[in-house]
């Protein structure tokens, strides 16, 4: 499901299917989205921050358009305890790896992989951050 | 030198970041003009620059900062391309360079894009350095907004004027935003808490404060769109490289910011 912010309109609530993951879009290029994906993050509830929720970071190939700076971007990963994926659209190459990163993580979040589960993601990333 | 400040004001500026040049002396100048001179008349003869008449080429130390400036001229004694390396306050990167190195990682040119790749090629091969236009983002170009609104100067002059690029249009848009200079240093000097400090947070206020205002007249929002270009009365700066000085007093801070950029490219 595709939507350019939160909250969902609460008309089709009786028709969503559930939420396993939930893939915040920011485009370096522009510093609208990350403020919009600042204002939606305020919609989103608690439990999805146990790992099921991810910000994916678009149009990093070129470092000259850059508007937003990386350091808000890794504070927001830190404060939100999410992962913070890479991804350059443009590229056929890296549009299909992410693409199947995120299936990967949505198969987890869902529960299909015995034995792995989304609380995974977040201890993962506490290991990395204190080495 | 005011007579050769006011050489540099005015000027549409091509920005380059160059890698550390191998064996560069001051005391060599007379040889290195003398040897251009001839690789510029050897390009020529190859069909590689355009235009008429001999060439002369002179370099030149400065006492500011490390500058030399190559010109070729032509034999009317008119000013056709000039350039020049500077270096202000780039002692992180001179510091962790051999000995054979100079570091002059700003190159600046103005005059035919041909006479600047034909310099810098000879420069590369000469020095074994590397030549790369240098790009600005819009992140830094915000920096450079909020930091010359901050600049006293002493006649108001010209209004500040972003430009921004609209993208994902099938024509090209761009927005120009102009904001008279007393209503932007207002604004800048109730975001800035420490005279003389900046930091990144007081950058994003300020232009989020501009970003608002148009949004609230005219319903677009300027955060979704490149800003490419800021001009100020201290200088004007656009995201494909190009500078312009208009101030003698900041020239020197301008130099400063646009070294470190160009280190941080070189890195």
């Amino acid at each position: 499901h595709l939507a350019t912010s939160l909250p969902l309109p609460s008309e089709r609530d009786h028709l969503r299917p559930r939420i396993d993951l939930i893939a915040f879009m920011i485009d370096i290029k522009s510093k609208y989205s990350l403020k919009n994906v600042e204002a939606s993050l305020a919609h989103v509830d608690a439990s999805f921050f146990l790992g099921k929720v991810c910000f994916l970071v678009t149009g990093v190939g070129r470092v000259n358009y850059c508007s937003v700076e990386m350091n808000a971007i890794w504070k927001l990963g830190e404060v939100y305890c999410s992962p913070v994926l890479f991804c350059e659209l443009e590229l056929e190459g890296i549009r299909v790896a992410t693409a199947q990163r995120l299936v990967r993580m949505l198969q987890i979040c869902a529960g299909h992989i015995p034995g792995v589960s989304a609380l995974c993601f977040g201890s993962l990333m506490r290991n990395s951050a204190d080495d | 030198d005011p007579q050769k400040t006011a050489f540099l004001l005015r000027k549409q500026w091509t920005l380059y970041s160059v890698t550390p040049l191998y064996r560069f002396s001051n005391a060599h100048l007379r040889d290195y003009a003398r040897l251009l001179s001839a690789f510029i008349a050897a390009e020529k003869q190859k069909g590689l620059a355009g235009g008429g008449g001999a060439f002369k080429c002179f370099f030149s130390p400065s006492q500011l900062s490390s500058r030399s400036p190559a010109s070729p001229k032509n034999s009317e004694e008119k000013l056709i391309w000039s350039g020049w390396f500077c270096c202000v306050s780039g002692d992180d990167l001179s510091e962790n360079v051999a000995e054979d190195f100079t570091c002059l990682p700003l190159f600046l040119a103005n005059g035919a894009e041909c006479y600047t790749s034909i310099v810098g090629s000879w420069f590369q091969k000469t020095f074994d350095c590397c030549f790369r236009h240098l790009a600005i983002s819009p992140l830094n170009l915000s920096w450079m907004a909020a930091m010359w609104t901050g600049c006293k100067v002493d006649k108001t002059t010209s209004a500040m004027e972003l430009v921004f690029s609209v993208p994902c249009l099938p024509q090209p848009l761009d927005i120009s935003y102009a904001i008279h200079p007393e209503d932007a240093k207002a604004l800048w000097d109730t975001v800035q808490k420490t005279p003389g400090e900046i930091t990144q947070e007081e950058v994003d206020v300020f232009m989020d404060c501009l970003y608002s205002h148009f949004h609230r007249h005219f319903k677009i929002h300027l955060s979704a769109t490149k800003l490419v270009k800021v001009s100020t009365a201290i200088a004007s700066a656009h995201c494909d490289g190009i500078i312009k000085f208009l101030q003698s007093q900041y020239l020197t801070g301008v130099l400063m910011l646009l070294t470190e950029l160009a280190i941080s490219q070189i890195q």
